[in-house]
């Protein structure tokens, strides 16, 4: 569970079920025990409704506790990229009275309601859990290179090569952390790197 | 003077009646010069100077923004009322000064929204009026649903079908014609926002099917305001001003404390805008809350009021005023 720092740092809570005509859950890895978890919770007949974007990750594992609960449509891809076309069709066919769940990694989290959003869902309509892993997506406020699965801190921008002060500063529009280089007076000046977001 | 509530010097500059109930009045600065600007939505609170008695009424703008030489309300004659819009219908002339407040909104449009889907119900067609008007200027897509007792009281339908044509849509009583909600509510595209507005059985079954059928609450919108209902006379010891006043039968708690001399802030006068919320120092006996702003723990807690709706029954009230 991510800790509450500035207030653009992104808080998720744990997913329930809303009321609603449709339910589109999107998740990665671990965050299946999410929606098994909610499912525990669901009214009868909850996932008749249903719709599961699921991106499993390594280990595969969890696919068949998602395709027990029984979705209307179940869907698994190799990455969040893979999924987002068929997400972004979903929400531009759907209606008022679908609701969104999003569980797993910050990174999926943050880039499938960064697609509601330009759907026009309300970022304070969607339903969020954190699950897995917390590495982080950053953009690099200098060359507005986007780099994935930051686990250190401070870590390299993977366009332009600058050592960045990964900070809790997040844009939803981005769907991304920002990173600013935490040695530009001195580039000789290289900090201790640590793994802190695993 | 009370927060936002700056005041602009009109006259009145034409009157209208619209129909057997309804009566349009027109009002433009003394000065000669535009009015503020508004969105749609906006009210304005006019003071009608009524004998002894200085009455306080919010009524929507339902002008175009767009043009700010004039702003127009729409005053629906009730008979049973307090009495405020048989002053309006009555006595206010054409040429007649007039003072009103600053336009504000409690009812605005999210522009966000990708559709904007409207619902009215009799009078409370006049905020829709101005945000039609200010959605067309700029190619917006909205959609107004509007039902009304018939055709002769449906105030202005004839003027936004023929500025609207089939984005309007009308329902008449005496026609057994109905809003199919829960097919219109479930058809229509994400990003869609929902505006009521009319009386307060129908913001209560719009908002209650939309919640059901999964509409997050924020993009449900409604405007209630809530007349302030008469009831019995109860007495009210001001504790930071020293002054114990009585609140009459057809007076609002607010409207006493303002006769009282004292001046509390507001905005809406029909308990949804948050401004008057008063602190209660001390109670024997039970509060009659009528608003939509305090929570139902705020109401139990028996230590706020909002004055310009609730009222109070029994022994003894202290209020920091």
């Amino acid at each position: 569970m991510a800790a509450k720092s500035i207030i653009s740092r992104p808080v998720y809570g744990t997913l329930s079920p809303q009321p609603g005509k449709h339910h589109l859950f999107v998740t990665d890895a671990e965050g299946a025990l999410a929606i098994t978890d909610l499912a525990a919770k669901a009214p009868y007949g909850f996932f008749a409704d249903a719709h599961i974007i699921f991106i499993p990750g390594q280990d595969g594992r969890h696919v068949a506790a998602l395709e027990a609960l029984k979705p209307a449509q179940f869907y698994q891809g190799p990455s969040f990229a893979s999924a987002l076309p068929r997400l972004k069709q979903t929400l531009a066919n759907a209606h008022m009275g679908l609701r969104l769940y999003l569980a797993g990694t910050e990174g999926l989290i943050g880039q499938a309601m960064q697609a509601a959003l330009e759907a026009g869902i309300d970022h304070t309509a969607i339903q969020t859990e954190h699950r897995g892993s917390l590495a982080r997506r950053i953009q690099c406020v200098h060359c507005k290179g986007i780099t994935e699965n930051v686990t250190t801190q401070p870590a390299t921008c993977s366009h332009c090569g600058l050592l960045l002060l990964v900070r809790d500063h997040y844009s939803r529009r981005l769907a991304a952390f920002q990173g600013v280089c935490i040695n530009a007076e001195d580039r000789s000046e290289i900090p201790p790197t640590e793994e802190i977001f695993r | 003077m009370s927060t936002g509530t700056t005041k602009l010097d009109v006259v009145v500059s034409d009157v209208v009646p619209v129909n057997e109930l309804v009566t349009r009045f027109h009002f433009r600065r003394r000065d000669g010069q535009l009015l503020p600007t508004f969105s749609g939505g906006a009210h304005v609170v006019v003071e009608m100077r009524d004998g002894e008695r200085t009455r306080l009424n919010p009524y929507s703008l339902m002008g175009s923004p767009l043009d700010t030489r004039e702003y127009t309300i729409s005053v629906r004659r009730d008979d049973a009322g307090r009495g405020g819009s048989l002053f309006m219908h009555r006595h206010v002339r054409p040429g007649m000064e007039m003072v009103i407040s600053y336009p504000v909104n409690l009812f605005s449009l999210d522009l966000r929204a990708s559709k904007h889907l409207m619902l009215a119900g009799g009078i409370g067609i006049t905020p829709f009026m101005a945000q039609t008007a200010q959605l067309a200027a700029d190619g917006g897509n909205f959609e107004l649903h509007y039902t009304c007792r018939t055709a002769s009281l449906g105030t202005y339908a004839d003027v936004l079908r023929e500025r609207y044509d089939r984005r309007v849509r009308l329902y008449h009583d005496d026609r057994d014609e109905r809003i199919e909600l829960d097919r219109l509510l479930s058809s229509q595209p994400l990003g869609t926002h929902l505006y009521v507005c009319g009386p307060s059985g129908m913001i209560g079954w719009v908002c209650d099917r939309a919640a059901a059928l999964g509409w997050p609450a924020e993009t449900v919108h409604f405007e209630h305001f809530a007349a302030p209902q008469p009831g019995a006379p109860f007495d009210v010891m001001l504790a930071v001003s020293g002054k114990t006043i009585r609140v009459g039968e057809q007076q609002s708690l607010l409207e006493a404390i303002e006769a009282a001399g004292v001046d509390p802030p507001y905005l809406c006068r029909g308990g949804v805008c948050g401004q008057c919320e008063t602190n209660v120092i001390a109670h024997d006996g039970k509060f009659i809350h009528n608003d939509h702003w305090l929570s139902e723990e705020e109401h139990r807690s028996c230590k706020k009021i909002m004055p310009c709706v609730s009222r109070f029954e029994g022994r003894s009230l202290v209020l920091e005023r």
